[in-house]
């Protein structure tokens, strides 16, 4: 059976002649000839027996390799004694030692150690840049690490029924998938578009809740404006960024109004209509009188967007308070600000109170006396007529259950 | 037994041919009447999922009319029909109380106006709902029917203008201070449930599900009730008439029975409507 394998010359003679064309320096040229040609004679050698797809080992691990795969990847040129360095012969014994690549990579190794995925019991390296023998440079479309292919390599564990879910983890690739940045990785091919690795870096991933993570809350300004400059410096300027510049806990960061992995434009209508209550988490009151508004009683039905949310009139990421003259809603810019739906809007206009407090006379005495005396002829109206209507029924059905008995009527 | 019933059904169809049938309402009034309830329904309904927009059913009634865009649309769309109809309304009023100095319209038994006999009625009425007394004799319009009258008259300024205000509200901030804009939707609103909570309770109790009347009043659809009732629902309009000879002018015409049948569908229907309206409000009210 194992003789039909045996030394195939073309093939050899295919691989030496490939290395020699590459260009590279005359003296490393010469050196590599000579690597090149024992390189390409151990793999023939391991090749004889390696190169069976069904081969495997007792434990029934395969232990196949794909010699032209092997070549082709970035580790082809090392041969196979350069990692199973304790190979020497042939036969070699059953037992071989496992191959460790920090003796080359040492620095990816030593940032892997503090990771959160230092403990995993699965192969670490091989977990994320697939199989040791196929392994490509990660600017190469078939690494397990190319941009584009990022999402799906993490996606392996973090996803539905993944690894992850067994920690207790979210699923978060289908979030990520259908996200605006899955979106233009996945649909449009947009290398730049953040992927896993852009927000929670490759080896050194640390738990959000490290304060050393990119991925810490108070960090993540910082993270997402990696991409986004000058949100971020907008972000600053705002009053939620000087809030957590100055450590306030509560304040905002990116992820708490965009969500980490779920991010959608903002102008898309699930976003704008889910999106005040966040606001409304912190400023309770504000949201509360928002209700109370056509703004919101519009908004709420759905389907229509376009009514005034919170950030279309307090700005998104430059939010300030009116007292600031930069803000949105300084008096001197209020037309400004109202104009942008109502074409039109004047001084006397924008002294609309957006967030009036009907129940307030200390805020506004005329509309609380105009709400009361509404509200007093609503139930006083209401109360008189319904007993008048009560007693005018209980009369009305005795007097016709009278007549109507005097007539001989069944209903006496 | 089968002869008894045909005896019977023979007097039931005779008795219509002797009813004699009074004029009440004018064709216009009832086409006046016809369309106030219409855009008041369409009002309501699109009005109401505004006004509770955080109830459970507003967003799913939302949905069914096609959303927000359809609601404002219809919303606006009835308030414009209703504007035109209470402009003709006045007009008619100018018309005949001021061009052709109509006394009836605006003092005497026939006005709208409010006088001295309803609060003695208001008063009358209420000693007869506890036994004490005899029941009030009414004229052509009844105190209670003035003030559903009023009501609406009132609340069709109100609701109008501050619905207008909002319509337009840049044009009105023209001479308007800021806080009447706020004002404008609390008193839109306030006023709107008061007025659904009141035709859709009182006025639907009061003329159409009292035991007098039961299930509905036919006389604002087709204008004419026999002369028994007239002299029974309003016997002091009744007296007058007949002392003015003028009960013969006031004769109509039996309804045809197509008609009668075809304006009790359009009645249920809007009887039910409004009912269902009135469960809503309830619901979220109580929500």
């Amino acid at each position: 059976m194992g003789l039909k394998k045996l030394p195939e010359p073309v093939k050899q003679l295919n691989w030496a002649g490939r290395e020699i064309r590459r260009p590279l320096p005359v003296l490393g040229a010469v050196f590599l000839f000579a690597l090149t040609i024992t390189v390409a004679r151990a793999q023939t050698d391991c090749l004889m027996c390696h190169s069976d797809k069904t081969m495997q080992d007792s434990k029934g691990h395969s232990i196949a390799v794909d010699g032209k795969t092997f070549d082709a990847s970035v580790h082809g040129a090392l041969g196979c004694s350069a990692c199973h360095a304790d190979i020497k012969e042939y036969p070699h014994p059953e037992h071989v030692t496992k191959v460790e690549c920090k003796s080359c990579h040492a620095d990816q190794a030593a940032a892997l150690q503090g990771s959160v995925h230092a403990e995993s019991k699965d192969h670490p390296c091989t977990s994320c840049h697939g199989d040791a023998h196929s392994i490509f440079p990660k600017t190469d479309v078939r690494s397990t690490v190319y941009p584009l292919n990022i999402p799906n390599t993490c996606g392996k564990c973090h996803g539905t029924n993944g690894m992850a879910a067994k920690h207790g983890l979210k699923s978060t690739f289908p979030s990520y998938m259908d996200s605006i940045h899955g979106f233009a990785l996945s649909q449009e091919g947009l290398l730049v578009a953040a992927n896993c690795q852009s927000c929670h870096g490759s080896h050194h991933i640390l738990s959000s809740k490290n304060p050393a993570s990119p991925t810490y809350r108070t960090n993540i300004p910082k993270t997402c404006g990696t991409c986004h400059a000058k949100i971020e410096m907008k972000y600053d300027a705002g009053a939620h960024g000087h809030g957590l510049a100055k450590g306030d806990k509560k304040a905002p960061v990116c992820t708490d109004c965009h969500t980490a992995h779920a991010i959608v434009q903002p102008t898309e209508s699930n976003f704008r209509a889910n999106t005040t209550p966040l606001c409304g988490g912190c400023h309770e009151e504000k949201l509360s009188t928002y209700h109370d508004t056509f703004h919101s009683q519009l908004g709420l039905l759905g389907g229509y967007v376009q009514t005034a949310r919170c950030w279309d009139c307090h700005g998104a990421h430059d939010v300030l308070p009116a007292s600031d003259p930069k803000s949105m809603i300084a008096p001197a810019n209020l037309v400004t600000t109202c104009s942008k739906c109502h074409a039109g809007a004047n001084a006397r206009f924008v002294k609309y109170q957006p967030h009036a407090d009907a129940y307030n006379f200390k805020q506004n005495p005329a509309l609380y006396l105009i709400r009361m005396f509404m509200n007093v002829l609503l139930i006083s109206v209401l109360t008189f007529f319904l007993i008048h209507t009560i007693l005018w029924i209980v009369r009305s059905r005795r007097e016709h259950m009278k007549r109507n008995g005097a007539n001989g009527g069944n209903h006496g | 037994m089968a002869e008894a019933e045909k005896t019977l059904v023979e007097s039931t169809a005779k008795q219509p041919e002797v009813k004699r049938f009074i004029r009440r309402f004018t064709r216009q009034q009832r086409q006046m009447h016809a369309v106030l309830f219409t855009t008041f329904l369409g009002l309501a309904a699109t009005g109401l999922p505004l006004r509770f927009s955080e109830s459970i059913w507003a967003r799913g009634l939302a949905r069914t009319v096609g959303g927000f865009g359809a609601i404002i649309f219809f919303h606006k769309f009835c308030a414009l029909i209703l504007t035109v109809a209470f402009l003709i309304h006045v007009k008619e009023i100018f018309k005949r109380g001021i061009q052709k100095r109509e006394k009836g319209i605006f003092w005497g038994p026939t006005s709208m106006v409010a006088n001295w006999k309803d609060v003695k009625d208001l008063l009358g009425h209420f000693r007869w709902f506890l036994g004490m007394g005899p029941r009030p004799k009414f004229e052509r319009y009844a105190y209670w029917e003035k003030f559903d009258y009023w009501a609406v008259f009132w609340g069709m300024v109100v609701i109008g203008f501050s619905g207008y205000a909002m319509w337009f509200a840049p044009f009105f901030a023209r001479f308007l201070p800021g806080w009447a804009l706020n004002a404008a939707l609390v008193v839109h609103g306030e006023e709107g449930l008061l007025a659904i909570l009141f035709i859709f309770s009182i006025h639907f109790v009061n003329t159409h599900l009292r035991p007098e009347s039961f299930p509905m009043d036919m006389v604002i659809f087709t204008g004419v009730e026999s002369e028994e009732e007239f002299k029974e629902k309003r016997p002091l309009e009744y007296e007058r008439m007949v002392k003015e000879g003028k009960l013969d002018e006031r004769r109509g015409d039996e309804p045809e029975d197509w008609f009668v049948r075809f304006s009790r569908y359009v009645g249920f229907s809007a009887i039910a409507f409004g009912l269902l309206l009135l469960v809503l409000t309830l619901t979220a009210m109580l929500q």
